[in-house]
């Protein structure tokens, strides 16, 4: 899966996830802020968005901090699944 | 402060064939699709949060729009507006999606809601009010005991007006009956024990 196709199932799971009635993946930018402005999500969120890394991608956050740049866009969210990802490759 | 100088200014029910606001039915929900989002449309709630909601929270913020409309919040200071709610069930249904749940990967989103009170909450942050609240569980709602209850608010706590009644969520049944009490603002309705088992028989 590429980027784009990645950045694409994220904005397709976190709806679902999160319960954003009324919003389509077309409706988030990949650079778009995911909390305060942006997408307006909270702590809880944030927890949900930890719960979905592990459960759909198998990666679990070292450190409360990483989920500060992680959890950035979705585009940062897609990064960072893309480098694990090619960390457990090799 | 008598009594008699505190009054019900409003009252709504909710149940799965109606939603009324006093004597008029505001809205028969349709049979088909799914209940809460019906009533969110057609009830003009316009509040995303709604949707993150358990449903005793659902049930609890749709029963608050429909009473607090044309309710003017600015005659009072946030911490005079007080909400005490009652139910039989607890948080029974966000306790078993957040079991199911944790047989997999434990969702904070369900877990946030497994107490009841936290439908005070979500009002209270709705509204911004920020009173003194309470919830209780019982068997049945127990007007005796709300009157009480919020007599004792508003004479010693400061409480000039306060949400009370009951939301209760269990096996797909809803049921909400809320009321809402003001002191000194007369109407004809004293607030006793007898007017809100009228205001709940009504319908």
């Amino acid at each position: 899966m590429d980027k784009k196709e990645l950045i694409y199932q994220l904005k397709q799971q976190i709806i679902k996830q999160l319960n954003l009635a009324g919003k389509t993946p077309e409706d988030i930018r990949d650079d778009d802020p995911l909390f305060v402005e942006g997408l307006g999500l909270d702590s809880i969120d944030a927890l949900e968005l930890i719960v979905l890394l592990q459960q759909e991608y198998n990666i679990k956050l070292k450190s409360a901090e990483e989920g500060q740049t992680i959890f950035r866009s979705v585009a940062t969210m897609a990064d960072y699944i893309l480098e694990q990802q090619a960390g457990a490759a090799n | 402060m008598e009594q008699q100088d505190i009054y019900i200014s409003g009252s709504v029910c909710i149940s799965r064939k109606e939603v009324r606001s006093g004597d008029a039915i505001v809205l028969e929900p349709g049979h088909d699709g799914d209940f809460f989002s019906d009533i969110y449309e057609k009830l003009d709630i316009n509040y995303p949060k709604f949707f993150k909601m358990d449903a005793l929270c659902k049930l609890g913020i749709a029963a608050a729009h429909v009473l607090l409309n044309g309710f003017d919040k600015s005659m009072y200071q946030p911490g005079e507006i007080g909400i005490v709610l009652s139910n039989r069930s607890g948080s029974i249904e966000a306790d078993i999606n957040y079991y199911e749940s944790s047989k997999t990967f434990p969702s904070p989103s369900l877990f946030v809601y497994t107490l009841p009170n936290i439908v005070i909450g979500e009002i209270s942050i709705r509204y911004g009010f920020k009173g003194e609240n309470a919830f209780f569980i019982s068997e049945e709602f127990d007007p005796e005991w709300t009157v009480f209850y919020v007599n004792n608010l508003m004479q010693h706590q400061g409480i000039k007006a306060c949400i009370c009644g009951w939301v209760d969520v269990e096996d797909g049944a809803l049921d909400a009956r809320f009321f809402l009490v003001e002191k000194g603002k007369e109407n004809g309705i004293n607030f006793t024990a007898d007017s809100l088992k009228q205001e709940c028989a009504a319908g």
